[in-house]
């Protein structure tokens, strides 16, 4: 079991690029390959429109006649808006669980994974990826929200804040559901997760009503709920109420990170 | 002097899923540019031979060195030099076959300028020409299998591995697979390593074959001298039955199974 002479790679550093510019080039590609899937395919776009569109509709419109929600001067339906964004980011971006179990039985996370991929670096894309098809969900969210009169910041500034918003919010939540992924190993199982989570993640934040007219023990769970965050960043620049940005992102971009890391770690059970 | 180098050497290979040992105390040598058969039933232990060759696991003993790099001590080397195409139809059928190849053009950095022309060559090499702006979705089996083919070409790997290449595919489809592998082999030298069922295909395409049954080599050698051994008019056939015995049946996790099935009802 003698080394030989030769061991060192020989052909290692022929296209090898530097960490980080390889960790910005799979980023690139992942998103780029969720724009072609989009192009190919918009069903899902217009499909994934319709519970957004019901939210803001229905639900919107009636608790803004019967003001049953106090919201100070901002009327209801703009301030429900933003928690509706973040709430179809956040459907789009746990799916992505789902597909990585879905990639692992076809033999496509086995492929990504023989190329000079690290894990994180997948992981990394696959979160972006996420965040870009949440955005490309979020365009038409806000467009509906446009139509039905609520007052949009026309800031490029702030809307470049909110896109920001909404991708780190999309890698957390992608990452949450490939770290579900990596420990329950089976679509049914992580469908089941998925479906349990989604909603209390969704209710447990200001995403439907101020913090204010919560009970004690749901202001806890609002605190540590990533979704809150990212909708007191996309409430803040998008309708101009009062938000604590820095904390915001500071959160968001954390637990990204985070997820992302925890992830990764996990990615490897999926490949046994 | 790096072509006398093994395209592949295992040493004392192991691995265990639990207290079900997979691949027990393997030793092999592919040599360059031939084209290497991992042959034996389900559950025999080739595909976790290859997943430990292709870095996706990590051997808890032996060595493995592909052209000499150790795979445990250089992954992402070892990664550069190996195209990989797995059992199951993995090309993702949303990406048009142009799109499918480009991916992994990206994936291993193939540079920017480079990439359109090596994108164009792979999918000429497999003829998908003409249908490579079209959805994979559309691609029959054996378009599928030779669009991974190309996926696999896009970074001019020196060792080509593939996993039941031709499960599920009619006969026509099995013989175009494997005149494209011919062809991409005269065309570049590089080295394949294949696992497959089809004793007849390992018979015509192989150059050397190794029996694997209970994660153990049985027997080794060109496709005529294990039929040689056995006397005259035996086929490969009956080389594997007499070395497996009659407990076919005993290996072959459900997970194989299914994957196999999955794959053969994509085919159509």
């Amino acid at each position: 079991m003698s080394a030989p002479p030769a061991a060192r790679p020989a052909v290692s550093a022929e296209n090898a690029p530097n960490p980080v510019r390889q960790l910005a080039s799979r980023v690139g590609t992942m998103c780029l390959v969720e724009l072609q899937k989009l192009r190919h395919d918009r069903t899902e776009l217009v499909t994934r429109a319709i519970q957004p569109a019901l939210w803001l509709l229905v639900f919107g419109e009636t608790f803004t006649r019967i003001r049953a929600i106090p919201t100070g001067s901002t009327p209801y339906l703009d301030y429900l808006a933003p928690g509706i964004l973040a709430q179809s980011a956040l459907f789009v971006a746990i799916f992505f669980g789902i597909q990585i179990i879905w990639e692992r039985d076809a033999g496509v996370l086995a492929k990504l994974l023989v190329t000079p991929t690290p894990r994180a670096a997948l992981v990394t894309g696959k979160a972006f990826a996420a965040g870009v098809r949440a955005l490309a969900q979020a365009v038409i969210v806000l467009v509906l929200a446009a139509l039905l009169g609520v007052a949009l910041t026309a800031n490029p500034l702030k809307l470049l804040g909110v896109a920001a918003a909404l991708v780190l919010g999309s890698a957390f939540f992608c990452c949450l559901s490939i770290t579900i992924a990596g420990l329950v190993l089976s679509r049914e199982r992580l469908m089941g997760i998925g479906q349990a989570i989604t909603m209390p993640l969704f209710f447990a934040s200001n995403a439907l009503y101020p913090v204010d007219i919560m009970p004690t023990w749901l202001r806890v769970l609002n605190h540590v709920n990533p979704l809150s965050y990212e909708v007191d960043a996309v409430r803040g620049l998008l309708i101009g109420t009062p938000s604590r940005l820095a904390l915001d992102f500071g959160v968001l971009v954390l637990a990204a990170v985070v997820a992302i890391a925890v992830a990764s770690a996990l990615l490897g059970r999926l490949t046994r | 002097m790096t072509d006398d180098l093994p395209a592949v050497r295992c040493t004392g290979l192991r691995y265990a899923f639990g207290d079900n040992v997979a691949v027990d105390g393997v030793d092999l040598t592919v040599r360059p540019g031939e084209v290497f058969g991992l042959l034996g039933p389900n559950g025999a232990g080739k595909t976790t031979t290859i997943r430990l060759i292709t870095t996706l696991l990590r051997a808890p003993s032996g060595v493995v060195q592909v052209f000499g790099v150790d795979v445990a001590r250089h992954r992402m080397a070892v990664r550069r030099m190996v195209g990989y195409v797995p059992q199951q139809l993995s090309a993702d059928s949303a990406l048009t076959g142009r799109e499918n190849v480009a991916l992994f053009a990206r994936l291993f950095d193939v540079p920017r300028g480079q990439r359109r022309v090596r994108v164009d060559e792979s999918l000429a090499m497999v003829g998908l020409g003409d249908a490579a702006d079209r959805l994979a979705g559309t691609y029959s089996g054996g378009m599928i299998r030779r669009l991974e083919l190309a996926q696999a070409l896009v970074n001019a790997p020196r060792l080509l591995i593939l996993d039941e290449p031709t499960i599920g595919l009619d006969p026509v489809a099995r013989a175009s697979v494997w005149r494209r592998i011919g062809e991409v082999r005269e065309q570049t030298g590089m080295t394949v390593l294949v696992t497959t069922h089809y004793m007849d295909e390992a018979d015509q395409f192989c150059d050397r074959i190794a029996l694997m049954h209970r994660g153990r080599l049985r027997a080794l050698g060109t496709p005529a001298e294990l039929k040689a051994n056995l006397g005259r008019e035996s086929t490969l056939d009956d080389v594997f039955r007499v070395i497996t015995g009659d407990d076919l049946e005993s290996g072959g996790g459900i997970r194989d199974v299914r994957a196999a099935r999955r794959t053969a009802r994509r085919l159509g």
